[in-house]
């Protein structure tokens, strides 16, 4: 994937931020969206290990040893931040708090079901705080690429990895195109610029519905 | 009246610890990770030991040498993923590793720590995590009994202490150290900072001294305190 494509993936996603909100980011691509969310957007950050209110990140020469977010970032404070336990901090999630939660995927199926903890056998990291926030944020997106390092559709009709969270995914940012979660089944919205439709659909595994001939682009 | 000092060497600290003891350690990633207590558990070699973390440091730092070591049998934790040392011994089945979701792990620890049994969840109801757990209707809604955890010593890192055991800790550092600080028999605090008593005002108190069994001021921070340079 080129960087250009990536840019646009992830600044995409950030339109779902919208001023007021208290969001929590997932470690690795969803963390990027930070970069694109609007200087003048009220939004406050919670990450897991006890901060609401994350301010910018910070190079290693100006880092606070005590100050990481959940991914391990050195983060800063901005007026207004708060610091408390993992207790409290899940006690917000579970509670019904976070307005939004961007996580990564190894697999998202036509149903929403989330699969992002385990590869059995292969590659267990662990699950952190990502259950939780799958299923207590009041709306749940995934960005990640749209197939994994083999070639394979990470959307899929139904995960064949542990689920991390069952039914739980709205939206889905790919590199390739803007899923909905629906009712009636996985519905394409967008089409990344220079993608036809079939180019989409021959590369996902899910069955995708169609609504128009005249889609947007990102 | 005036409150007991609680000030000990490190060896006669962890000294305490027996083979085959359960053990929470403090710390997400680096930041309230109390490394001093946990390479003098390296030094003095205790075995058979199930250690309650939230991960399990990186390689080279804390956590990571009591595995090498071979001190550990179990780790209940929520993420390894900075660890391949961990991921290699648990797939080997050299390692018995039991995962909790992040928040419910520290529910678990403050149930403990507040004197309760458990308590009912609906999270992880529908997935592997539930497997082998209770679950049972409660006011109409399928619930997931979780059972409170407790150990028999906690090790913690706090960046000021008095000499009662009252705690402050920095920034994203408080994490699992205030909760693991009631949920032990016996509680080991590391403190950058040893003040007086009456100097930690009141009401910043995060972790009352009546938890605290013993202090270690830490005379210098090794270089796993400092910040990760990747």
């Amino acid at each position: 994937m080129s960087s250009n494509v990536r840019e646009r993936m992830i600044r995409r996603a950030a339109r779902e931020i919208r001023g007021g909100m208290t969001v929590n980011l997932g470690i690795g691509l969803p963390t990027k969206v930070i970069d694109f969310i609007a200087a003048d957007t009220s939004v406050c950050l919670h990450s897991e290990n006890g901060i609401a209110g994350v301010g910018p990140s910070l190079s290693h020469d100006n880092a606070d040893r005590n100050l990481i977010d959940a991914g391990g970032a050195y983060v800063s404070t901005l007026p207004g931040t708060s610091f408390f336990d993992s207790a409290v901090s899940f006690a917000l999630v579970r509670r019904g708090r976070l307005d939004l939660t961007i996580l990564g995927a190894f697999q998202v199926a036509q149903n929403g079901d989330l699969a992002n903890w385990t590869i059995p056998g292969k590659f267990t990291p662990g699950a952190g705080g990502a259950i939780e926030l799958a299923q207590k944020a009041r709306r749940v997106v995934i960005l990640t690429t749209h197939q994994d390092k083999h070639g394979q559709s990470k959307i899929v009709r139904k995960c064949s990895l542990p689920l991390t969270a069952p039914a739980c995914v709205s939206r889905i940012y790919t590199d390739m195109a803007v899923l909905d979660v629906t009712d009636g089944g996985m519905v394409l919205r967008e089409c990344a610029e220079g993608l036809s439709v079939e180019e989409v659909v021959a590369a996902t595994d899910a069955p995708l519905i169609i609504p128009g001939t005249d889609l947007a682009t990102f | 009246m005036k409150m007991s000092d609680k000030e000990i060497a490190i060896e006669d600290a962890i000294a305490q610890i027996d083979d085959g003891s359960s053990v929470m350690i403090g710390g997400f990633g680096v930041p309230g990770t109390p490394f001093c207590l946990i390479d003098e558990l390296v030094r003095q070699g205790q075995k058979g030991l199930t250690i309650i973390k939230n991960d399990a440091n990186e390689t080279g730092m804390g956590v990571d040498h009591l595995l090498a070591n071979g001190q550990v049998d179990k780790l209940i934790v929520t993420h390894i993923g900075l660890n391949p040392r961990a991921i290699e011994m648990m797939n080997d089945n050299r390692l018995e590793v039991e995962f909790c979701a992040q928040g419910i792990l520290a529910e678990r620890i403050r149930s403990a720590g507040a004197g309760l049994f458990g308590f009912l969840t609906d999270i992880g109801i529908d997935t592997k995590l539930s497997e082998g757990k209770t679950i049972i209707e409660f006011e109409g809604q399928p619930s997931l009994i979780e059972k409170a955890l407790r150990a028999d010593f906690a090790l913690i890192h706090a960046s000021r202490a008095d000499t009662f055991g009252n705690l402050v800790y920095a920034a994203s550092a408080q994490n699992f150290n205030p909760l693991m600080a009631m949920a032990a028999d016996r509680v080991l605090v590391e403190t950058e900072e040893l003040l007086p008593l009456g100097d930690i005002p009141p009401e910043t108190v995060h972790t009352p001294g009546p938890f605290v069994d013993c202090l270690v001021t830490l005379s210098k921070l090794t270089e796993d305190y400092n910040v990760v340079q990747r």
